[in-house]
Order: structure tokens, then C-alpha cells, then sequence
């Protein structure tokens, strides 16, 4: 019958967190969690226990803190003091941070990560804001954090014109990888008749080596419920669904608990804040199938089917899900939506560069001193994420490329170290922003080799409908594998190239059509590989660039 | 309904909106290749033999699911497209086993007159490994996989005409393959009515009557209603709902 | 808890202690298993869209996909049998045949692709005589791929009976792997 009173609730959370002297934030991330962050959380339990501390001390397993390469990650709060960050916490060290520092209020010296630190400093977090600092498993901590405040708004205050519009304003583009812009999105299916309309998350990461998407679902889900609620508010849809592969348990778990939260605190569901608006989100999980990514075979795996894609037009805001307009968004682009409306599209548009504005979640992975999830401003240079937030190449080793956009994508390489990460200037370099995968390479990784690796994944994922991909991107890896072996001519890379182009032009969805861009993009910048290869020597080492060397890790 | 005009291979074309491009070609004699759109059936789109440019952009389109829009330009035999075709086509034939000398289909086969037209004289590609065998345990119809081209006419015509759905696709990418009910014998699908009509749209000789002897096959197209019927068909289903 | 399990579930229904009993225990005259598919069967109200819940539902319960359920899902929500099999067939993570008792996933995401994944494989087979992708004749070992656990930080990355073993080096892996268990292959099985 009532309202939720966002206000009480966040004033009773304030109240609950305030009551504890300290507290003690442990990265709960899969990464930290399995390098021995169980060992330290139970650690610091048992020392609080002993001490008879637990109502003085809190302590939390939150969201990832980003910095996956050297973890497990501590954070310590005192009331009045600086917060300490500690790195590579196993558990005799967690019991030592315990004991000294948290009961004894005095910090222990090494292991400690200055916030400073490069990693932590040029990172510009938006969508990644509540990580390592709160509670996944708690509303009240979204809420305290001023969650659920942009829905209350738009409800209560905002026309779904005005929402929409705002969204068209902040310049939105889809973080899925097409970078096609949000709010054009949402005006076509606000546009569209029909009252059965729906909006779909799509969590369906396939991408190997990009962990965003999973990392957002896990430790901010009502963050994308809030995102999707608001699409959903803005478009007029009354049903939505979180597509989620089926490898992310603990994101299904931590979606559906936060559903459940925000029905019970009636932010989800019928009447919410006590309006007309009714909302309802259902998870859909996958089962494997990297093509289900693509909008209409996503569709066609949440009604049951087979997941191939299906010809386009129609597109889905015209007809989507059991022939009704729908509209599906990527992950991270719902869990910007919160934050633009509660901050405004114009602080989100000063954010970026003129086309890609506001921040994009990048997994930073491959041969660097840091690795793990980064939140930069678009616009930021490759060379600083690789030199600055990276550390540089692990080793002092050159480097060589980076790959962005996964097996959509391309590898860049070092004479491009100063190119800016903006959706436009990644596609002119024969690359795409893709949906945030960042593998850098250094001079022992084998071009031809990496083509193929991406060349078998796709020819492994393809769904087999259209022609093209399916036999295609079979005979280029044939090819591939043969070049690689070192049994290759030089028509074969001939022949390589007017392959690619026919999978490219004639492939009926986006898997298909990029799926050359890998094997291009390293035939165009590392072509001297491929023909060493043929010509029957090793590779040469010299087209990696001298020069990016690691930096000192930690300080 | 509007009529619209559009030119295709520089012969004026005019037709009603909503036709695709690959329709209205065919209205002037002009035919565009392609295997796996048939008439009354859904529109699958994944032959990718029927590509044309339009409008002078390089990006092709499926001719079969394009619909035309007034003072289009359409091409349908650039070198570009007759390149691409002829690698596909090679794809095609490197996909399955189609030695036409002992088919039921040759002479009625389409895959054999489309790779004569754009001259495919060899393939350069691979053979599979292995060879899928032959499904004869129906009483008079059967099955050889290895001259499947998986245009899944012969999916559609089960369930979008027949209702039957016995013929299904299992698998995924190369694996993909024609199965009946859960995988079994033909001869032991409890859904099959034994129609024919997945062997009347079969452009290949992939399907066929038991006993038809080499070069015998003939297609009954007149077993499967036309796309007049079909829209008809479409209209009487959206009244009810 | 570790994180990452290999085996797909139904959202929050997974093997509970008694499903396993009763795929032990098989033979009764009435199989607990079958109530529980209809429980899941009731759950999802019977609706066709609900295959893939469903097939993952029965993976759960069954440890695989046999033909006499695929029949059953097939008649209970009403759905042609070459459709169900076709959803099935589909997606990677159903499977069947019964998995190994212990099964040990190696990542092969770009991460750990650039960080030497194939060597991980490369010794798991040559140690176990377990061939990748497969489960082990003596039914003690699969060897699996995953396409990218996302824990790209701690590349390259592999999971033991669903324990994630990060930064892994073939020793820590074998060393792991003997841990939880799982002896050479006995009876010369690979020639």
C-alpha cells in the first residue's frame, strides 16, 4: 500500500553503518576470492571474533576492487583515519591486518597500495562506482548510495518524453560493441504500438577475456534493474529480461536476490512508488552459444529456440519477442542510465570525446604488470592505459599489440599507441570498441597464431545457418592452421585475404561479418609474419616496439 | 497499393511496395540465383547466393528479404558478386558429396544449373572427412545427407505447410544437420505423414522417392501452395487473435 | 565459496544432496527423479519457451540428456521432438553422456590463450590419459574447455570439480588435480 521512503531506508542504513568504529572491505570478485580472499575474509572473521569485536567492526565482502593481479584486496576504514588498501592478502596476512590495524589501530607497512597508485588515479568510475565499496547482496546499500533515487524521480516527477530525452542528450552509445546510440533506441520503441512491449538486458558476454559485464551483474545488480527499469519507464515496456549466460552462476543468484529485494521494497513490480507504472524483470539464462550476444538470436533463445539470428529488418523495436516491439541493451549501457539522470546528460556528455562520450569498463588482461577491470573516460589514449594504468608490459618485454573487441575485433599495434579509445578511431584502425576486452601482447605472442585462435572460436560458435559463416570461417581456419603450421604459399594469403572478404560482405549477422576482422587487421599491420611463415622461417622479432617498459608496480 | 519503380540491372521495374527485390526481378524475367527462398515458404535468408548491391554501395544485400523502395538501383551480376558467389558455391559443393553423374536430381537439380551459370568448374576446397549415411528406412521416401545444402525448404514445408515438424535442425555450425523427430530413422518418425512435400521443394536430390532411378527425379511443386495462398493463409491467421 | 561452477544450472535450482542419491541409487520402481522434473515442469507452467530452463532442469537432475526425458519434455510441453533436440544440440553446455567424477575445466579465453592455456591441456592429457573434451574409459576424469571464465586477471586459469586454480603452471594443475583425487589411468586404456 505505501510508498517506498527511499530516504528513511538510507537514513537507517547511515545510521547502521555509522554505529561501527571500523570496517573492513575484502574484494569478494571471483579473482580475489579464489587467489585467497576466502582465507583472509575467514581470517579476519575469526580475529574480530575472538576479540569480541563484532559490533565495532564490519565487515564486508564487496564488489570487485579492479586491481585482479594483485589480489586478494583488503581495504580498512577506521573512523577519523585514512583508509588503508593492502594488496596480496592471503590469510597469515589478512590475520596480521586484523590484529595490528583493525584491533590494535595501527596500519601494517608493506603490502600496502597507495590510492594514488596510477591503477586507481586515472580511472573515471561511473557505472563501476559502488564496487569495492559496497554490500552487492543489500538494497539498503544501494539505496544509502543514492540507488533507486533516479527511478523514484523519473516515476514521480518526469514524463517518459523527458526521460528519453535525456538519455538522447548524455549521448549514450550501446557498450555492447555496435556503439549505436541509446536514446534513438529507446525513442523507436517508445514510438512503436503496441502494448506488450518489452526490454532486454543482455548479459550474454562471450567475448573470451572480457569480464565487465559479469562483474557489474555480480556486484551492482540493482544498479541494471534500476537501468533497465527506467528504459523500461521511458520506452513503455511492462516486461523485462536479463539474458545471462549460463557460466555466471552467481550473477543469476545475485540478480534474482536483488529482484526479489526490489519487489519487497516495491521499486519492481506493480504500482511502483505508487504509481501506475507496473514492472516485472524475469532472468533468462543461456546455455553456451556465443551467437546468442546477437539481438535476434538472443530473442530466439529466450523464447526457447535455437539461437540464430534471423534477417533484419524487422528490427526488434518494430518486432522483437513473440513478434512484439522490444528493445535490447547491453549491461553496462542500463547501468550508466541511473547515473545520468541523477547527475544530468550534460555532466555526462563533458565526459569523453566529441561522438563517444562518457566512460567505458575495459578488462585489462594479457602480458601487463596490472591487470584486471579498469573505468576510463573515453577518449583516453591506449598508450596511457597500456603505460600508466597497466604498468607497462609485465617483464620490461616490448610491446607488441593490443587486442580490443575480442574475436570482433583487431589487434593495434605499437605505432598506434596514441590513438584514442572512442568507437571511431578503434573501427578507422581496423578494430572495434567491442564490449571492452583489452589483451595486451607482447613480442613472444605469434600473430598468425592469435588469428587463428580467434578463427577457431568463431568457427566453433558459428550457428551454422548462413553459408557463408558456416563453411567460411571452416576454410579460413583450414587455412590458417596451414599458414601457421608453415605450409603455406603466398597465393595462400591471397586467397586468405578474398576469403575474409566473402565471409565479410555475405555473412547474414554480425558474428559472420566480423569475424575476418582479426586475421585483417593482423594481415594488414603484421603481414611480415604471415610471410615469413610462408617463406618458411621464424617469426621475426622485429616488429615489436622497444621502449614500453614496466613501470614499479606498486608504491 | 502503390506502385513503386526501381531499376534493376538498368531495366526500369516497376512494383508494389512491399515486394522484395528478388520478386520483382523475377516479374521481368530477371532471375536471381539463390537456394534457399521458395515461394509460400518463410523467407530464410541464408543461402547468401541471392546478394545484390544496391545503389552502388559495396555493402550486399539479400535480394530474397530486401523490400524494394522507390528509385532503387539493383545489381545483380557486378564481377564482385559473381566472385562471391562462385566462392560460396565452391563452400557448398566442399560441404557435402554431390557427384551429379549418380544423383536422382541431375538435370533437375538447382544447385547444379546455378553453379553452371556462374561457371564453377572446380573446387578448390577440402572435402569433408567423413561421410554421412544414407537414410533409407522409410517404406518409399529417402534421405542422403551428403547432397544436403541445409536450405531447410524442406524444414519449413513440414511445419509452416504440413504442421508435421518432423524434419528439424540439430547441431551448430558445421555440425549442423537434418534430423527427424529426435534423431531417429525416418522410417520410425511417429510425426511423419508421409506428405513429400520436404522432396517436392528439395533443390537438390538430397530427398527422394524410393525407386526413382538416376536423372528420374522431378520436383511436384504443385504439392506446396503458392505465395498468393500463403498471404491469404497469414491474413485468416492474424483475424482470430 | 568458489565462485565458478562448471556444471549449468537452472537459476536457484541445483542438485540438491537427495537428486544425487537418487542417480546413485537407481532401480526403485519409482524414481524420485521424475517427481522432481515435474516439479520443475510445474515451476516454469508447463510453457514452451521455458525449454532451456527445462533442459537444463533435466541435465541437473539426470547428469545428462537422455532421449527417454528429451521424449518426455518433448510430450509435456508440447513441443515437436525434433525441436527439443534441435534446442538441445544446440548449446554447448547440455550434454549427452554422463560426465567423469572429477572434472577438470581449462580456460581458453584470449587471456589465458596468450598465457599458455594449451600447455595446461597438454599435460592434463599426457598425465591423466584424458583426452580433451572427453571423459577418461574409467569414467574418473573429463577434460574440459571453457570459453572464458572471467577471471581473465588470474590467467590462465583452469577449475578442479569447480575450484578455480588461478595463475596455474602444469605442475599446480596436476598437483591439483591428484589432490582431488584423481589417479593415473590404470589398465593401459590409451595404447
Amino acid at each position: 500500500m505505501s510508498t517506498p521512503d527511499l530516504f528513511d531506508i538510507a537514513q537507517k542504513e547511515a545510521e547502521a553503518q555509522g554505529a561501527f568504529v571500523s570496517s573492513v572491505l575484502c574484494c569478494g570478485s571471483t579473482a580475489c576470492l579464489t587467489s585467497g580472499g576466502q582465507a583472509a575474509r575467514d581470517a579476519i572473521d575469526e580475529v574480530v571474533a575472538s576479540n569480541g569485536l563484532e559490533r565495532d567492526v564490519r565487515v564486508v565482502s564487496t564488489g570487485c576492487m579492479g586491481l585482479c593481479s594483485r589480489g586478494p584486496l583488503v581495504k580498512v576504514r577506521r573512523r577519523g583515519e585514512d583508509e588503508v588498501l593492502y594488496a596480496d592478502v592471503d590469510g597469515d596476512a589478512a590475520r596480521e591486518i586484523a590484529e595490528r590495524h583493525v584491533v590494535g589501530g595501527e596500519a601494517v607497512e608493506h603490502g600496502q597500495l597507495s590510492l594514488d597508485h596510477p591503477f586507481f588515479a586515472r580511472q573515471v568510475r561511473v557505472v563501476l562506482e559502488h564496487l569495492g565499496e559496497h554490500d552487492p547482496n543489500r538494497i539498503e546499500d544501494y539505496i544509502l548510495r543514492g540507488g533507486y533515487k533516479a527511478l523514484e524521480r523519473a516515476v514521480l516527477e518526469m514524463t517518459p518524453e523527458a526521460v528519453v530525452d535525456e538519455v538522447l542528450k548524455s549521448g549514450l552509445r550501446g557498450r555492447g560493441g555496435g556503439g549505436y546510440p541509446a536514446g534513438n533506441k529507446w525513442s523507436l520503441l517508445a514510438k512503436a504500438p503496441g502494448d506488450d512491449k518489452s526490454v532486454i538486458a543482455n548479459g550474454d558476454e562471450g567475448d573470451p577475456g572480457a569480464y565487465m559485464d559479469r562483474t557489474v551483474m555480480e556486484d551492482d545488480p540493482h544498479r541494471v534493474l534500476e537501468g533497465l527499469a527506467l528504459c523500461a519507464y521511458a520506452t513503455g515496456a511492462k516486461q523485462g529480461f536479463i539474458y545471462v549466460r549460463a557460466e555466471y552462476p552467481v550473477a543469476v543468484r545475485r540478480l534474482e536476490q536483488a529482484i526479489r529485494q526490489a519487489k519487497r521494497n516495491k521499486v519492481l513490480g506493480k504500482s511502483i512508488f505508487g504509481t501506475a507504472f507496473a514492472f516485472d524483470v524475469e532472468i533468462r539464462i543461456g546455455a553456451g552459444a556465443f551467437v546468442c550476444g546477437e539481438e535476434t538470436a538472443l530473442m530466439a533463445s529466450i523464447m526457447g529456440g535455437r539461437g540464430t539470428p534471423v534477417l533484419r529488418p524487422p528490427y526488434p523495436t518494430e518486432r522483437g519477442l513473440w513478434g512484439n516491439p522490444s528493445l535490447i541493451q547491453n549491461v553496462e549501457t542500463l547501468a550508466n542510465v541511473p547515473t545520468i539522470l541523477n547527475r544530468g546528460a550534460e555532466w555526462f556528455a563533458s565526459i569523453g570525446t566529441e561522438r563517444s562520450r562518457g566512460t567505458k569498463v575495459f578488462a585489462l588482461a594479457g602480458k601487463l604488470e596490472n591487470t584486471g577491470l579498469i573505468e576510463v573516460p573515453m577518449g583516453i589514449t591506449l598508450r596511457e592505459i597500456v603505460e600508466d594504468i597497466g604498468g607497462g608490459v609485465a617483464g620490461g618485454r616490448p610491446f607488441k599489440a593490443a587486442q580490443t573487441g575480442g574475436p570482433s575485433g583487431g589487434c593495434i599495434p605499437a605505432k598506434h599507441l596514441d590513438t584514442s579509445m572512442d568507437y571511431e578511431s578503434l573501427q578507422a584502425l581496423g578494430s572495434i570498441m567491442g564490449s571492452g576486452g583489452l589483451i595486451v601482447m607482447d613480442d613472444e605472442v605469434k600473430m598468425p597464431e592469435v588469428a587463428r585462435f580467434f578463427m577457431q572460436f568463431c568457427m566453433d560458435e558459428s550457428c551454422g545457418k548462413c553459408l557463408p559463416c558456416r563453411a567460411g570461417t571452416h576454410e579460413l581456419h583450414e587455412l590458417l592452421k596451414k599458414v601457421c603450421a608453415g605450409e603455406g604459399t603466398l597465393p595462400d594469403l591471397d586467397r586468405l585475404e578474398t576469403l575474409c572478404e566473402v565471409v565479410r560482405d555475405n555473412s547474414l549477422c554480425g558474428l559472420g561479418q566480423t569475424a575476418p576482422n582479426p586475421v585483417l587487421s593482423t594481415l594488414h599491420y603484421f603481414r611480415e609474419e604471415y610471410e615469413a611463415l610462408v617463406a618458411g622461417a621464424a617469426v621475426p622479432q622485429a616488429s615489436a616496439q622497444p621502449g614500453v617498459n614496466a613501470q614499479d608496480g606498486s608504491a | 497499393m502503390a506502385k513503386v519503380t526501381i531499376s534493376i540491372d538498368g531495366v526500369e521495374v516497376k512494383a508494389e511496395q512491399g515486394t522484395t527485390v528478388m520478386a520483382a526481378a523475377a516479374s521481368v524475367g530477371v532471375k536471381i540465383p539463390g537456394l534457399c527462398q521458395y515461394d509460400g515458404l518463410s523467407t530464410h535468408g541464408a543461402c547468401r547466393l541471392c546478394m545484390v548491391q544496391l545503389n552502388g554501395t559495396p555493402k550486399p544485400k539479400p535480394a530474397c528479404a530486401t523490400p524494394i523502395t522507390e528509385g532503387m538501383e539493383v545489381h545483380t551480376t557486378t564481377p564482385r558478386l559473381q566472385e562471391h558467389r562462385k566462392v560460396l558455391l565452391e563452400m557448398l559443393f566442399a560441404e557435402g558429396q554431390h557427384v551429379c553423374a549418380v544423383c536422382v536430381a541431375s538435370g533437375a537439380c538447382e544447385l547444379q544449373t546455378l553453379a553452371a551459370d556462374v561457371g564453377v568448374d572446380h573446387v578448390s576446397f577440402n572435402p569433408p572427412a567423413t561421410r554421412q549415411t544414407l537414410d533409407l528406412s522409410h517404406p518409399y521416401l529417402g534421405y542422403d545427407p551428403t547432397r544436403c545444402i541445409l536450405c531447410t525448404r524442406c524444414v519449413r514445408a513440414c511445419g509452416e505447410v504440413e504442421g508435421a515438424f518432423t524434419w528439424g535442425l540439430a547441431g551448430r555450425g558445421r555440425e549442423v544437420h537434418l534430423i527427424t523427430d529426435l534423431g531417429t530413422p525416418w522410417g520410425e518418425s511417429t510425426t511423419c505423414t508421409g506428405c513429400g512435400k520436404c522432396i517436392s521443394v528439395c533443390p537438390t536430390g538430397a530427398m527422394f522417392s524410393r525407386g526413382t532411378s538416376v536423372a528420374e527425379r522431378r520436383p511436384r511443386r504443385d504439392l506446396v501452395p503458392t505465395l498468393t495462398a500463403r498471404r491469404d493463409l497469414e491474413a485468416a491467421r492474424k483475424e482470430p487473435s | 565459496m568458489a565462485d565458478q561452477r562448471t556444471t549449468p544450472t537452472a537459476g536457484a535450482e541445483r542438485p540438491t544432496p537427495a537428486a544425487k542419491a537418487a542417480a546413485a541409487g537407481n532401480g526403485a520402481a519409482e524414481d524420485p527423479r521424475e517427481k522432481m522434473l515435474t516439479t520443475q515442469l510445474k515451476m516454469v507452467r508447463y510453457r514452451a519457451d521455458a525449454l532451456i530452463e527445462v533442459l537444463h532442469a533435466v541435465q541437473d537432475i539426470y547428469g545428462f540428456l537422455d532421449p527417454v526425458q528429451l521424449l518426455r519434455v518433448a510430450k509435456e510441453l508440447q513441443l515437436p521432438p525434433s525441436r527439443v533436440l534441435g534446442v538441445a544440440t544446440f548449446y554447448h553446455l547440455f550434454t549427452f553422456e554422463p560426465k567423469g567424477e572429477h572434472i577438470c575445466t581449462v580456460c581458453t579465453g584470449t587471456a589465458c590463450f596468450v598465457k599458455g592455456a594449451d600447455e595446461l591441456i597438454a599435460a592434463v592429457e599426457r598425465e591423466f590419459g584424458v583426452p580433451e573434451g572427453q571423459t577418461r574409459e574409467d569414467g574418473v576424469l573429463s577434460l574440459l574447455q571453457a570459453r572464458c571464465v572471467g577471471a581473465c586477471g588470474l590467467a590462465p586459469v583452469a577449475l578442479v570439480d569447480g575450484v578455480v586454480v588461478g595463475k596455474a603452471s602444469s605442475e599446480m594443475l596436476l598437483a591439483a588435480l591428484d589432490k582431488a583425487g584423481v589417479g593415473p589411468m590404470v589398465d593401459g586404456g590409451a595404447s
